[in-house]
């Protein structure tokens, strides 16, 4: 059977249901492919064993960038290229840089991150997601399970699991 | 399990299933445009064009067209300038602050107050960018770009410029903060649909699919977002603030103002947070969502940044009296008794006294006194830049200039235009966004409906 394709799916009502049944589910063997919320559901990756994002070093890192060019900007314009005198001060006032690096930190930390959200997560425009069930931007959350990957077990004793974890329905979803 | 403390008053009433979340919330996305909404759409639409007359003859015949001289050489523009930008603070407060405050209660408003934000500060950008007169220039003004006047760059010490830059930069964060919360209730909206509005709702959402990872990281941007816009919303008032502060005109060069400035931004941000929310709350009968417990939060933040404000007024007033100078000195009296005292006392009532009013719980859980004194509050805040700007300027240090602002037809035209454009925004926002992040919403559904706390 090919990976990817076809899937069983255990729909739950009730978050604490469901973090309760990934633990079940994972505790009897079961590789569980991913869970669709209609929210945010604290805990989740724990219990999924995810690890954490990294995307706060993207946001550190393209925010270092734009604290560079921000100073690079300003000294080479003022100090370098055409050096003013401006009330007094030396031509790198650099007091007068600080609200300008911290905009441009801001900036592109803010705009670094989100972009690589985006491409992390997949997120454009044209994007076309995989939806095993309507409902998950509604009110249902869904275990979905590869069952090429946990191919060691029946179609039936998979249900069971499901089930028995809590699960208020178990679907089959087969994509192209 | 969630247990929720008898205490407290729940978020979200009415016993909402997440069902309801969705349907409450989509209906009016869904629905055709109602009559009333019609009719305010036109309306704004209205006023826009209208303001778009004087727009264009200020823009045609030149600056010449407003009622400034040589004395009063900033009054309405950048007091309406500095009016939105306070107004448009307020959005990214509650999404931001109180976000890593963890309070609860941002999540029913959080939505419609940054769509505010957004677009009050579109408003306030334009005037900047209209009094350059000819705009088309401006970016040569206002941006380091190479250009043929022998590559001479922007003035980084000047704080007009770091505006540019700390407005540009929280507009375009705020509305990515904003537009990444709307993502999730963009698939909801797809998921309901059929059509073309499938299509243009799929675009919208970028293709979200709800999986746990991408919930994941969401929540990690979120955070970090947050964090970032924190010290930014603060930074971007101080900033404002500055224009006049780093001057030496007598009423304008002193260090209270970043503080005095932000308190004022959120305390007017607030009201028209209220103003707004109190009408769509009743249009789209969102009452169990945004309740009198939030409402009466808001009006606390409002006592509370009132007072700041109301402290900030007393303390210049004392400041001017103790650095015992003199020009400093006659500024303040000529504030209040010269010939703009009219302006003072009204902002001293609108802003100091009638805020007060909220320390009595009736008048703060009340929405029609509620909505009264949001709209007070910011005809009190229009009203401190006014004298903020006018009064310092009209009589400064040589007594021979001293003149007189009036504002001729074009001014009020142009804060017309501004007018028009934030509401015809915001009803178009209100019409096909939905108002309350509903993804949100839903992940507190358990722990703070009133169906948990039986």
């Amino acid at each position: 059977m090919e990976r990817d394709k076809n899937f069983i799916l255990g729909v739950y009502e009730d978050e604490d249901v469901l973090l309760d049944a990934i633990s079940k589910v994972r505790g009897n063997g079961v590789k569980i492919h991913e869970v669709y919320s209609p929210f945010p559901v604290h805990g989740i990756d724990d219990v999924l064993g995810y690890k954490r994002s990294k995307l706060p070093i993207a946001a550190f890192l393209f925010g270092l960038l734009g604290t560079i060019l921000a100073l690079t900007m300003q000294f080479y314009m003022m100090k370098i290229d055409w050096p003013m005198i401006i009330g007094g001060k030396d031509h790198a006032a650099v007091p007068d840089f600080v609200p300008v690096t911290f905009e441009l930190t801001v900036l592109l930390a803010a705009f670094g991150m989100v972009g690589v959200f985006m491409i992390a997560s997949n997120l454009k425009p044209w994007g076309q997601p995989r939806i095993f069930d309507i409902r998950i931007t509604d009110d249902k959350h869904v275990m979905a399970i590869d069952l090429a990957v946990n191919s060691s077990m029946a179609e039936s004793q998979l249900t069971d699991v499901l089930k028995n974890s809590g699960a208020s329905e178990v679907n089959f979803k087969s994509f192209e | 399990m969630h247990v929720t403390s008898s205490v407290r008053e729940p978020l979200i009433t009415g016993g909402k299933t997440l069902k309801d979340v969705t349907h409450d919330i989509s209906r009016q996305v869904e629905a055709k445009p109602s009559m009333g909404w019609l009719l305010a759409f036109l309306f704004s639409v209205g006023v826009l064009l209208l303001g778009s007359i004087a727009l264009v003859a200020t823009l045609w015949e030149g600056i010449g067209m407003w009622g400034l001289n040589k004395t009063v050489g900033w009054a309405w523009d950048i007091t309406n300038f500095v009016w939105w930008v306070g107004i448009g603070h307020a959005g990214t407060l509650i999404s931001a602050v109180l976000l890593l405050f963890r309070q609860k209660w941002r999540m029913a408003i959080n939505r419609a107050a940054e769509a505010m934000t957004i677009f009050a500060v579109i408003c306030a950008a334009m005037f900047p960018v209209i009094h350059m007169g000819r705009p088309w220039l401006g970016a040569y003004w206002a941006l380091p770009l190479p250009n043929t006047f022998g590559s001479l760059w922007v003035n980084f010490n000047s704080p007009l410029l770091w505006d540019v830059f700390a407005i540009s930069t929280y507009f375009s964060v705020s509305l990515v903060f904003w537009y990444i919360g709307l993502i999730p209730d963009f698939a909801t909206i797809r998921d309901r649909a059929s059509g073309i509005r499938k299509t243009i709702y799929g675009a919208l959402s970028f293709g979200w699919d709800g999986a746990a990872k991408t919930w994941s990281r969401y929540e990690s941007v979120a955070l970090i977002l947050a964090g970032l816009a924190t010290p930014l919303v603060l930074s971007v008032h101080t900033i404002v603030s500055f224009d006049f502060a780093t001057s030496v005109i007598p009423g304008w060069h002193t260090t209270i103002f970043p503080p005095y400035f932000v308190a004022g931004a959120i305390f007017s941000g607030f009201a028209m947070v209220l103003t707004l929310m109190i009408v769509t709350r009743k249009v789209f009968h969102l009452e169990d969502y945004i309740t009198i417990g939030h409402i009466e939060l808001m009006n606390i933040v409002i006592i509370i940044t009132g007072s700041i404000v109301g402290i900030a007024y007393i303390t210049e007033f004392f400041m001017a009296w103790y650095s015992g100078v003199a020009a400093e000195q006659y500024a303040f009296m000529n504030r209040m008794f010269g010939p703009y005292w009219w302006a003072y006392w009204s902002m001293m009532t609108c802003n100091v006294i009638s805020p007060q009013l909220f320390w009595f719980k009736k008048i703060r859980t009340s929405i029609a006194a509620t909505f009264l004194l949001s709209l007070v509050v910011n005809i009190g805040m229009w009203f401190e830049r006014f004298v903020i700007i006018v009064t310092s300027l009209h009589r400064d240090y040589l007594p021979s200039s001293w003149a007189m602002f009036y504002p001729t037809i074009s001014d009020v035209g142009v804060y017309l235009f501004t007018f028009g454009l934030f509401f015809t925004l915001f009803f178009l926002f209100a019409k096909f966004f939905p108002v309350i992040n509903m993804a949100e919403i839903k992940s507190i559904v358990k722990s703070t409906s009133e169906k948990v706390t039986k």
